[in-house]
């Protein structure tokens, strides 16, 4: 799959309270959450924001709460994919299991607002067309490809209960 | 082939295996699945989704009703409805208002997490529990779903990390300060995806109270878990509270560990974590001049009856700064009760402090003491993100409960060494 978009970059140690602020984890559906998606770290985000757009950081990102409701808001505001050099760990996860696609990239630090980028996930190829420079995503492991093309975490866990009927 | 670490011997007895390595991944059974009224509806959203009719296990289910609790507006009482039917429907256990209290302190109050268990729990810091000798963790809504579905759930075998700690602590200096130091010195991603042991002399000196405050920040340091070893304190706390076998853990000698990490605790003050990470920690003797609005004593990270004390031997007699709001928040029923019969809730009141009944509130900006812009709260909380407790031009600066009870006398961040002494 080819995504594309253009570049909303951001630091290291992004957390899920400047994701989506805990004042509307009273909130759950994916539409009402993308309306204060990233508000809290860059209040023109959501006037900048075109489908298909990518979001850079550095290390860390998502680090702070477990709220899946993070990767949703990423997702429903209609952001492709997640570049940095690092995730924490539960973010890393939700995102996987919503199906919000990662790539952990040594060079994201290299890319800046603004860059046209050009994804092909399957590769874990990240074409920088701004700069002219390619750069390259660190693989899944397999069980995590197994997961991702099953379509996810609840359908991949439906699978395997239906196998041991 | 080296021996292996308490985190890996607790994962290969739940998966089936001899032994396991960092990095390897696996389907672990699970003894305990949790989820709160915030993280619930997602999950049992997802949970239908699966097409299963029923969780795995009732009594390895629980619900807890803390985080926006009691109902702070009709969405969140949509939320903790839809929680409440599900738990019923499902025969769940379940923790109403008024009955239970903030999870991560309930839960090993109701004997509901023992040694060696493996738990999952939709909050991230579920990894409180290490402080038991359990690998706890937290995941998000779906992975909880699928977990309670089937008793399941994967995981990629963390490294550890060991950290000891040396030395006796000087006189106001808890697990909270030992836990800031820490993270602090490694950074908020410097245990990232690992497994951290913490032990050594300092440790086995430590109450529960400041035990589980330590494991309970490992995911500010952004570790998978925190984990104790099991001792006579920890057999003491959990011999009266257990309804069901466990195992203890011990790390072989030859276990390999990816670092170790090790402190003389003696050097070490009381911290204060400045905005806008809780890796940002000055000794409390650098702090400067930092005037506050507002004070929390509380939450999953220091809302047990010691913390409690620790504050009351601070308020005792004393009156909270006329500029300052005093929010303390017990953290469960258990530990309001006996906050009551020690007296400690008169003290509290009779110092000017508002005193609630236990919820998450304030921690997350939720309710019960939200900052307006240009407010400054020094709280025993975990996190001091930006926004994290209300405007995003808000501050917030973590402290113990002693610091925190001696600031909010001052009406500045400041040492109970002094506030103690003047008398």
């Amino acid at each position: 799959m080819k995504l594309k978009g253009k570049v909303h970059k951001y630091g290291a140690n992004v957390d899920t309270d400047v994701i989506i602020p805990a004042r509307y984890l009273n909130l759950s559906e994916p539409e009402e959450l993308a309306a204060h998606c990233m508000e809290d770290i860059d209040s023109e985000f959501l006037s900048r924001v075109q489908p298909g757009d990518i979001i850079v950081a550095t290390t860390n990102f998502g680090c702070g709460s477990s709220r899946e409701h993070a990767p949703i808001a990423i997702k429903a505001v209609g952001i492709s994919c997640v570049i940095a050099r690092s995730f924490a760990r539960i973010f890393f996860r939700n995102a996987i299991n919503i199906g919000l696609p990662l790539l952990e990239c040594a060079q994201a630090n290299e890319i800046e607002q603004g860059d046209e980028l050009e994804v092909e996930l399957e590769k874990g190829e990240i074409r920088d067309i701004t700069r002219d420079k390619i750069y390259t995503a660190e693989p899944y492991p397999d069980f995590m490809l197994e997961l991702i093309s099953a379509g996810g975490l609840v359908e991949h866990t439906r699978k395997a209960l239906m196998g041991k009927r | 082939m080296t021996g292996s670490t308490i985190a890996e011997k607790i994962l290969a007895a739940h998966c089936g295996k001899k032994k396991v390595s960092p990095g390897e991944f696996l389907n672990v059974r699970v003894d305990l699945v949790m989820a709160n009224d915030v993280t619930a509806p997602i999950a049992i959203n997802e949970f239908e989704r699966i097409g299963v009719s029923e969780v795995f296990d009732p009594q390895r289910v629980v619900m807890v009703a803390d985080h926006f609790v009691p109902n702070k507006d009709i969405p969140s009482a949509e939320q903790a409805k839809m929680m409440k039917e599900f738990a019923r429907e499902q025969g769940l256990v379940y923790f109403e208002v008024g009955r239970g209290g903030i999870e991560h302190v309930l839960l090993p109050e109701q004997g509901l997490v023992l040694p060696g268990d493996v738990v999952v729990a939709a909050d991230s810091h579920t990894c409180t529990y290490g402080a038991l000798g359990a690998f706890a963790t937290g995941m998000g809504s779906t992975d909880i779903a699928c977990a309670m579905a089937t008793g399941e759930t994967w995981m990629k075998v963390p490294p550890t990390i060991k950290f000891i700690y040396h030395g006796r602590t000087k006189k106001w200096v808890s697990g909270k300060d030992l836990i800031l130091y820490t993270i602090g010195d490694i950074g908020v991603d410097g245990a990232l995806y690992a497994a951290m042991e913490l032990c050594g002399e300092a440790i086995e000196s430590l109450p529960m109270s400041s035990r589980f405050t330590m494991a309970n920040m490992a995911i500010e340091a952004g570790a998978k878990a925190g984990i104790f070893r099991v001792d006579k304190k920890t057999l003491a706390y959990i011999q009266a509270r257990a309804g069901r076998p466990y195992t203890v853990y011990e790390p072989d000698e030859d276990a390999y560990y990816e670092k170790v990490i090790e402190y003389d605790v003696s050097k070490i003050e009381p911290q204060v974590a400045f905005p806008h990470l809780p890796s940002n920690t000055r000794p409390i003797t650098e702090v400067g001049e930092v005037k506050i609005d507002q004070v929390v004593i509380g939450s999953c990270t220091n809302g047990r009856i010691e913390d409690l004390e620790m504050a009351a031997e601070v308020l005792k007699w004393r009156k909270v700064h006329p500029e300052v709001r005093l929010i303390i928040i017990p953290g469960s029923q258990e530990v309001y009760l006996e906050a009551m019969r020690r007296g400690l809730i008169e003290t509290f009141i009779r110092a000017g402090a508002a005193v609630s009944t236990p919820t998450c509130g304030p921690c997350l900006g939720g309710h019960m003491g939200v900052l307006a812009a240009g407010e400054r709260c020094i709280s025993t909380t975990n996190r001091n993100f930006v926004g994290r407790m209300g405007s995003p031009q808000s501050e917030v600066y973590l402290a113990n409960p002693a610091v925190a009870a001696a600031s909010a006398i001052l009406g500045r961040i400041g040492s109970p060494e002094g506030v103690v002494r003047e008398g």
